[in-house]
């Protein structure tokens, strides 16, 4: 292990350019049983609404709700729909894609956040995007409500809400 | 060192073609707080969980970071082995016997059904350079092992269609089978050729469905069950993952797997101190070559002994009562928990309409699968 | 009743770079056969193989450690392949403790390997799917995302500044000049982190560790075979993991509670009551530079909130009471996700050994830790080395 010359060899991007490759776009698909708790998730988000679960083992209020609760290791009890506004937990301001390519000069940065929505029991936060707000002026406590797209337009997504906006 | 492992219960959901009214977690909570219900503990008396699974079947980069709420292990020690069910059983021993844990959990399951083209995520398997750029089904990898199989111990291919017949009919037998059915070897034969010798039929179907086990160390297993079924020994052995270096038509890691338990349960002659075996039959000719590579028979010899009717219900040597993969469904990585399970039932006297007598030790062997060479062995014993 | 003893016995790394010539399997193989060297031993005298690897999706091969057994020796050998994300590498190393302290086996050979380079355009790609497919997917998250929300959830609660955070990458890629296996060792200051690109901010690209290639290997034994084989055992005196819930978001992101749970595992084992005064060298995980700080905070080597003073004040500097990374970690050395976890490991073993030359650590130091982190922020795995 004193060895100043490792195993290993780095090849330039030059080298890797005139290199033979051999390229594949794998066609992974699935088709996922979304089961109880999610199947009606994604219903309600339909309707405009968003729906969690109870335990009454700990008395929490659960999103995004599920049929059993990880901590009191029981089934929940009841369905509770809960607001469309919450608090920021968290937020950055992106210019990165998921596939690492960045966003255009024209384009807005995203704004992911960890919103705790209303009605939901403390620190029940979800993953979503924050708009119409200059990203200089989020701030972590800040309140949000959630921009539906027009009923005609949902499907049944997370995606149905567009984003957070402040209110 | 040698403390004893025991199994103190077992709980499962399945194991049917498809599970569209249950999520992953959905299903494996099913699963587990069967398990522990009747183990009679809570997930918060277990030391330590494993899962066992593979991402591209879970369909998640990083699967491992799904596993744990609907076991309700939250912030508990929980890792998962990129393997079969039965190495993950072993891993769980090995927990035990070091001391670190008193109680252990094993987890897998197989939601095979929301997988839309399982054969590409077969051939991701293989060596991107020399072998995926063939660009022909994944099956072949079990045509050439088949091929040469038969011709080497001289096994017809009706010999191996037969294993499908009597698999797929115990599953009859099998409440919890989902692909039980009376065929003939000649349907076998005569469905379409996928990669000859390798017909559509000689594969075995999946099924969606998850097992839960709870092991524990010997006293507090006496204590959790009036009859836990122990482990005797376990054994895993990868031979070559390159397929241009492998001994095609021998089973050698089956082999040296199986030694490797033997050794540690005592066992010398394993068709008289054995049994009943649930072993891989995921394509039909695997339950023959793999009688051999665990020496129950001698080479070339398990074709000769399914024409004696040994390996059925009522011979000597039971193969598969369960229904196997064949009858059961193929579960992926979960897969050796089913044969698992099945030993389980019979040892505890569970096992319903197809309960053989006088039951006191049984072996589990699974394979992964094209294009792997591994297999992993499990010894269990009543007493 | 006591544990069996397992002790690290030899070593071996490949350099980490951002793209190999050698192919996974080649830099399995590469880093496995050094660490038989380093060992004085030869691939007969292993009873077991234990491989880690992070995602498939990287390599772009399903079951990845079947494609690595050839390459790590496991050819007609008992091999098996855990998997806790990114907390992986350190996983690995319990992973094969398990395997010798249960009598089972004498000699493990431990091997860890990451070609992110295969996954084109970027590895980062390969993260979308670690994300829930169905209510977190359609949102289109990188895994920056995360880190950033995390960092600035971190900065906010402790009112940190971003130039406090720069100095652990700063520190980091400083130490990894004296790394033989570094791909992004160099001396940088505070203001070239904080003009680099911002990422998502409060991330930047001098903030993140570099995507890499690389392998890493040890041997572990059992305590009478180490004895045999050298009279400088390193001993895997404490071992520990945990896993937080998978709905991340509904936790506090400030604090890394698996990483504590974990430690004291790990620290209970190892007979470790006061970890900020027992232990002389930690190796957390720094894949990200507010990462070490917050792991810092998480393996109690300090009070919360207060890790970033200590690397202002040089307390974690190579020459200070407690160097944090002095290999230089992912962010210096670089990162080949499970080969980065047992590159830490390596890193304890030749440093309690007095073997890290350039890199030694004054003051003769007898007790280590290294930890990796992995998953939606949720794993923690804790090693505890000592002489």
């Amino acid at each position: 292990m004193s060895k100043e010359i490792l195993p290993g060899t780095p090849l330039s991007s030059e080298e890797f350019e005139k290199s033979i490759t051999i390229e594949e776009h794998p066609t992974l698909e699935y088709r996922w049983d979304d089961g109880i708790a999610i199947g009606r998730y994604l219903k309600e988000l339909k309707e405009g609404r968003i729906i969690a679960r109870t335990c009454c083992g700990c008395n929490r209020t659960m999103l995004p709700p599920r049929m059993f609760c990880e901590l009191c290791y029981r089934p929940t009890d009841e369905w509770a729909f809960v607001e469309d506004t919450g608090v920021v937990n968290t937020f950055c301001v992106t210019r990165v894609n998921w596939d690492a390519s960045r966003r255009g000069p024209d384009e807005p940065p995203l704004i992911p956040a960890v919103v705790e929505i209303d009605g939901a029991s403390k620190g029940m936060g979800i993953l979503h995007l924050l708009g119409e707000v200059d990203p200089k002026k989020v701030k972590i406590g800040m309140r949000v409500k959630a921009v539906w797209k027009p009923k005609a337009q949902r499907e049944g997504k997370i995606t149905d809400i567009k984003y957070f906006k402040p209110y | 060192m040698n403390r004893k492992v025991g199994i103190v219960s077992m709980g499962y959901h399945g194991f049917s073609p498809v599970s569209p009214d249950l999520s992953f977690r959905e299903l494996v909570y099913a699963a587990a707080s069967k398990a522990y219900s009747k183990a009679g503990i809570t997930p918060g008396d277990v030391d330590m969980f494993i899962c066992a699974a593979e991402d591209f079947c879970e369909g998640y980069s990083i699967s491992d970071e799904y596993c744990n709420d609907q076991l309700g292990a939250v912030l508990k020690p929980v890792h998962t082995v990129t393997g079969e069910y039965l190495q993950a059983i072993a891993n769980a021993a090995m927990i035990i016997q070091s001391g670190l844990g008193r109680i252990v959990v094993v987890e897998s399951h197989s939601k095979a059904s929301n997988i839309k083209n399982m054969d590409a995520i077969h051939s991701f398997g293989m060596d991107p350079v020399f072998n995926r750029s063939l660009r022909v089904t994944p099956h072949f990898a079990a045509g050439l092992e088949m091929s040469r199989y038969l011709s080497e111990t001289k096994t017809s291919e009706e010999h191996c269609a037969r294993i499908v017949v009597k698999n797929r009919a115990n599953a009859l037998s099998n409440p919890s089978a989902g692909h039980g059915a009376i065929l003939s070897a000649s349907d076998v034969l005569a469905s379409d050729p996928v990669a000859w010798p390798v017909s559509r039929l000689s594969i075995a179907p999946r099924s969606d469905g998850c097992i839960v086990t709870v092991l524990a160390e010997e006293s507090v297993a006496r204590s959790l069950a009036s009859d836990p079924v122990w482990i005797l020994g376990t054994g895993w052995a990868t031979e070559s993952s390159t397929l241009e270096n492998r001994a095609w038509g021998e089973p050698v890691s089956v082999d040296i797997a199986a030694q490797m338990a033997y050794k540690e349960a005592g066992i010398t002659v394993p068709s008289q101190q054995i049994d009943l075996f649930e072993i891989d039959d995921s394509y039909s000719f695997k339950e023959l070559q793999t009688l051999e590579g665990l020496r129950v028979v001698g080479r070339g010899q398990a074709a000769h002994a399914l024409d004696e009717g040994r390996l059925g219900p009522e011979g000597d040597i039971p193969t598969n009562v369960s229904g196997g993969s064949q009858g059961v469904g193929h579960l992926l990585e979960a897969t050796g928990g089913q044969k698992l399970l099945e030993l389980f039932l019979q040892l505890t006297y569970q096992a319903g309409e197809r309960q053989l007598p006088d039951v006191q030790v049984g072996l589990a062997q699974a394979w992964r699968g094209v294009p792997t060479t591994t297999s992993a062995v499990i010894i269990v014993g009543n007493e | 009743m006591g544990l069996r003893k397992v002790a690290c016995v030899g070593a071996g790394i490949t350099k980490f770079v951002r793209r190999a010539k050698e192919t996974g399997r080649e830099l399995a193989w590469e880093a496995a056969k050094m660490a038989l060297d380093n060992a004085g031993m030869t691939l007969a005298d292993i009873d077991c193989v234990v491989i880690g690897s992070a995602p498939d999706a990287f390599d772009g091969v399903h079951m990845k450690g079947e494609y690595l057994a050839d390459g790590s020796g496991g050819f007609c050998k008992p091999v098996m392949r855990h998997f806790v994300g990114g907390g992986t590498g350190v996983f690995s190393p319990i992973h094969a403790w398990q395997h010798i302290a249960s009598g089972k086996f004498e000699t493990c050979l431990v091997v860890t390997e990451e070609k992110m380079s295969s996954c084109f355009p970027a590895p980062a790609g390969a993260f979308i799917t670690i994300f829930d497919h169905t209510t977190e997917q359609p949102l289109g998250p990188t895994l920056i995302w995360i880190f950033a929300l995390e960092m600035n959830r971190y900065m906010q609660r402790y009112g940190l500044t971003e130039a406090d955070i720069a100095k652990v990458s700063v520190q980091n890629k400083f130490n990894a000049i004296d790394h033989p296996a570094a791909q992004l060792p160099g001396k940088i200051t505070v203001k070239d982190v904080l003009n680099s690109e911002v990422l998502a901010w409060p991330v930047k690209r001098l903030d993140i560790s570099p995507a890499s290639d690389g392998a890493a290997a040890i041997v572990l034994t059992s305590e009478h075979k180490a004895r045999r084989i050298t009279d400088k055992p390193v001993w895997v005196s404490g071992v520990g993991w945990a896993l937080d819930t998978a709905y991340w978001a509904t936790r506090d992101l400030y604090y890394p509670q698996y990483v504590e749970k974990a430690a004291r595992m790990a620290y209970e084992m190892a007979g470790i009551r006061e970890p900020d005064k027992e232990i002389h060298i930690a190796e957390p995980y720094d894949p990200f530079d507010y990462k070490m700080l917050h792991h810092m905070e998480g393996l109690l080597l300090c009070k919360r909130g207060e890790a970033a003073k200590l690397v202002a004040d040089g307390v974690t500097a190579r020459t200070g009471r407690l160097p944090c990374c002095p290999s230089g970690g992912a962010l210096g050395v670089g990162n080949p996700i499970a080969a980065t976890g047992l590159m830490k490991i390596i890193e304890l073993f030749l440093q309690l050994r007095g073997e890290a030359g350039k890199r030694q650590v004054p003051g003769d130091p007898r007790i280590g830790v290294a930890q990796a982190w992995g998953d939606l922020m949720q794993v923690g795995t804790v090693v505890v080395m000592s002489r």
